[in-house]
């Protein structure tokens, strides 16, 4: 099948460099695609959806009036990243996370980051993600952020630039998974042929970092869930089940004696380690949000009292917040005393006044993004709005200029992808790889690429017609 | 185990075992319908009668003809009863317990489910003879009672769905029984009829029982059909044979170790089962065969309130919630 070059000149594509050649590390996977009939192709794709389907890999959208369950699109064409390039992405995102644990760790208690006016107090202090009770603690093993799910995007150049942090409960790990094991199916003697590296010890290495945090021999683990009707719950019971843990939601846990307990068919039992998928202020209605329904009353004692550990530990959302942003750089260079290896989007602050007239000035070219927003809302994007969304944002802009920071519009990187079983066309893409700190930080070799479906969309978003790719990245 | 998890292994159990049986119901009186003489009426009030929806069969102010019944039983949402409404709740359990599955049962009883839903989109119910959906549906349901038995280790959870199945799959047998009390024949002596053992035969078929009657009991009589499915020792889908599966399940569940019940649900079970091993059919039939059936779904139900009291319920000084299903 033929892939349409139009529109590549001004994108980075992954597969075909500026003389429409394939790139090295594509040359396979590319002539197999030229070689292969629509048909064929239409079929491959058709096969992915079945699949996907009968698997029940679906998620919920808010604000969703017709049935509550989506199948996100997996585009049956791969995101190859070859082993140098993925070299750097791996030496940079551990960077990054040993200098925000370090962060983390020194804002809840000395402070002296505030103190030496690296980053400004207020900004911390005053943000809403700022958790005053944990004010003093260091979580077991003194790891904040266990799990992390980073967002990259890759330039006109094909340099990859962090676009955002995640170190709340960052989603999207069982699609990586589960649609290797589909992608697997389509393209069997290219696996091997091209040197893919593995993804599926994934939940083991999961298991195993959960185990780390508790110094029992044999602790007990659960994964706790807002339950049935959150957008991810597919995840949460997915990672439950790959993990051969407990899956748990508030009802099911009671803390007595600063322990928390799990109630079962023969009585009480003690749990150890909980993967939490609920957000911190929702953990625990006597400790944070009263008006929880998702939480367990009394986890928060319990766990400063060192009964149980939390991953990620709460209070890590101070850390990812769109203003924070900005200062990783000047935080990894105070920490660890390093240049960073990847680089930020470049950020103007609305916060500083010489940022904001900036912003204010040049809106129609800037994404405005709200601090703490996610999942593609609250932003907007300059070029793609018009005049009065312009002025809109202005104003939003001019009364809480806090609350948003503005960024360079990104030329994301293309992937040619299957539009309409008709035509392959190239689509924008981000990356969002996964990593683990437990004993070590340890990213994993392989990651959810998102792709925006519609023509020239930014958006990569499941929330808001993104779909996906399955990512391979090679030895 | 969690109660919560126990709780919906539980009712995944019921919900697919109702599934099962309500396309049998409608399949025994499609069997029977194509029996009649020509000058007879189609029935399908007894069927309503039996299923024990008549109430709110009633309100609907809907007529008796195949259509509605048909649409009524399998595909109407508002009915908490129908395969539609039971098929969707099985696997709502499945999905809030989808760690404690296999992937094959998941990924089958997501498609059975699908299958429905499409079946509903078509209207089926307005097909002449919509058997077909109804046989599928009971394929699917035992493909995945195939695929349990062949890959769910027996622990607690295994006990937990096979109690849901036999209990369920108890109260369905003794009401299939009663379809045949609400079915009127034209006059007091068709009774022994050859239309009346048409109608026995047809009962016995929609259970997948007509070849092991035979062979066990040779002639077709009423006592004998009644005897066999209330009864008989080693049929699966007697109600004897369900409760005491139940209750084995029961006893695995609590680890008792054979002295007797240990819990309420354990007592509850073990009289009901015991008065059936004992009661003659004679009996049952002179002093009414569809009060005795009325007292058995009671029974059926206080056993299911008693596990829910025993297993599911959040003690301590947990919030109250309740968890109930039906």
């Amino acid at each position: 099948m033929k892939v349409n070059h139009e529109h590549q000149h001004s994108f980075y594509d992954e597969m075909y460099d500026e003389h429409q050649t394939l790139r090295d590390h594509y040359s396979s996977f590319g002539a197999f695609i030229e070689n292969t009939s629509a048909k064929k192709l239409n079929q491959l794709q058709y096969s992915a959806d079945k699949a996907q389907m009968a698997m029940g890999m679906t998620f919920n959208v808010y604000h969703d009036k017709e049935g509550s369950e989506k199948i996100l699109h997996l585009d049956i064409i791969p995101r190859i990243i070859p082993g140098n390039d993925w070299h750097k992405i791996n030496e940079g995102l551990k960077q990054r996370i040993t200098a925000l644990n370090l962060f983390l760790q020194d804002i809840y208690n000395d402070q002296k980051i505030l103190k030496d006016k690296v980053v400004p107090s207020d900004l911390i202090l005053g943000s809403k993600d700022f958790l005053k009770p944990c004010m003093g603690l260091t979580p077991p093993k003194g790891i904040w952020c266990h799990i992390t799910g980073t967002d990259l995007v890759r330039d006109n150049n094909g340099e990859f630039y962090i676009l955002e942090d995640n170190l709340r409960c960052p989603s999207g790990v069982s699609y990586m998974l589960e649609s290797r094991e589909i992608i697997k199916r389509a393209y069997p003697d290219l696996f091997n042929k091209l040197g893919v590296r593995p993804v599926s010890d994934y939940p083991a290495k999961l298991l195993e970092m959960l185990q780390f945090l508790s110094d029992k021999p044999k602790p007990k683990i659960g994964v706790l869930t807002p339950g049935v009707y959150n957008s991810a719950y597919f995840e949460h019971s997915y990672l439950a089940q790959q993990m051969g843990v407990e899956l748990v939601s508030g009802l099911d846990l009671m803390v007595k004696d600063k322990k928390v307990y799990m109630q079962t068919t023969k009585g009480l039992e003690q749990i150890d380690v909980l993967y939490r998928r609920i957000d911190d202020t929702f953990l625990d209605p006597q400790a944070f949000n009263p008006d929880s329904m998702l939480g367990v009353p009394g986890l928060f004692e319990a766990y400063k009292a060192g009964n149980i550990a939390l991953a990620n530990a709460p209070g890590t959302g101070v850390a990812d917040d769109k203003a924070v942003y900005a200062y990783v750089p000047k935080i990894i260079k105070y920490y660890l005393d390093q240049d960073p290896i990847l680089h930020n989007v470049p950020t103007f602050l609305c916060r500083e006044e010489k940022d904001r007239n900036h912003v204010l000035e040049n809106i129609a070219d800037l994404v405005v993004k709200e601090t703490n927003a996610a999942g593609g809302y609250g932003m907007m994007i300059g070029p793609k709005a018009d005049a009065e969304e312009h002025e809109k944002f202005r104003q939003l802009v001019k009364s809480n200029p806090n609350n948003y920071i503005a960024q360079p519009t990104l030329s994301l990187s293309t992937v040619p992808s299957i539009v309409d079983n008709k035509t392959i066309e190239g689509r924008h893409v981000d990356l969002r790889p996964y990593i683990l700190y437990g004993s070590e930080v340890e990213v994993i070799p392989g990651a959810l690429t998102r792709v925006a479906l519609k023509k020239g969309s930014l958006v990569v978003n499941s929330s808001q017609g993104g779909g996906s790719k399955d990512t391979w990245v090679l030895y | 185990m969690l109660s919560r998890v126990a709780n919906s292994i539980y009712w995944l159990g019921r919900y697919m075992e109702r599934t099962e049986n309500y396309a049998r119901f409608i399949n025994v009186n499609f069997n029977l319908m194509l029996d009649l003489p020509p000058d007879l009426k189609e029935q399908w009030e007894p069927l309503i009668m039996a299923t024990g929806d008549h109430e709110l069969y009633k309100s609907r102010n809907l007529s008796y003809n195949m259509q509605e019944v048909i649409y009524f039983l399998a595909f109407d949402q508002s009915n908490p009863n129908s395969i539609i409404s039971s098929i969707s709740k099985a696997r709502e359990n499945a999905r809030m317990i989808r760690e404690n599955l296999t992937k094959e049962t998941w990924e089958k009883l997501n498609e059975t489910y699908h299958f429905v839903n499409k079946a509903s989109n078509e209207k089926v119910w307005k097909k002449e003879d919509p058997r077909d959906f109804f046989e599928e549906v009971k394929s699917q349901i035992l493909l995945l009672y195939g695929l349990a038995d062949n890959t769910v280790a027996r622990t607690e959870g295994w006990y937990f769905r096979q109690l849901g199945q036999y209990l369920e799959r108890a109260d369905k047998t003794s009401r299939i029984l009663d379809v045949k009390y609400h079915i009127l024949l034209p006059s007091a002596d068709e009774v022994g009829s050859p239309l009346d053992f048409l109608h026995w035969m047809a009962l016995l078929k929609s259970v997948t029982a007509f070849n092991t009657y035979r062979r066990l009991y040779g002639n077709i009589s009423p006592s004998g059909v009644v005897e066999f499915l209330l009864l008989n020792k080693y049929f699966p889908r007697s109600v004897f044979f369900c409760l005491k599966e139940a209750e084995q399940c029961l006893y695995k569940i609590s680890g008792a170790n054979g002295d007797g019940y240990t819990n309420s649900a354990e007592k509850a079970m073990g009289e009901l089962r015991s008065k059936l091993e004992f009661d003659d059919v004679n009996d049952i039939i002179s002093s009414g065969l569809h009060e005795y059936i009325e007292h058995l779904q009671i029974k059926i139900n206080n056993i299911s309130n008693k596990i829910n009291d025993n297993y599911f319920q959040i003690k301590d000084n947990f919030a109250s919630q309740t968890m109930g299903q039906e």
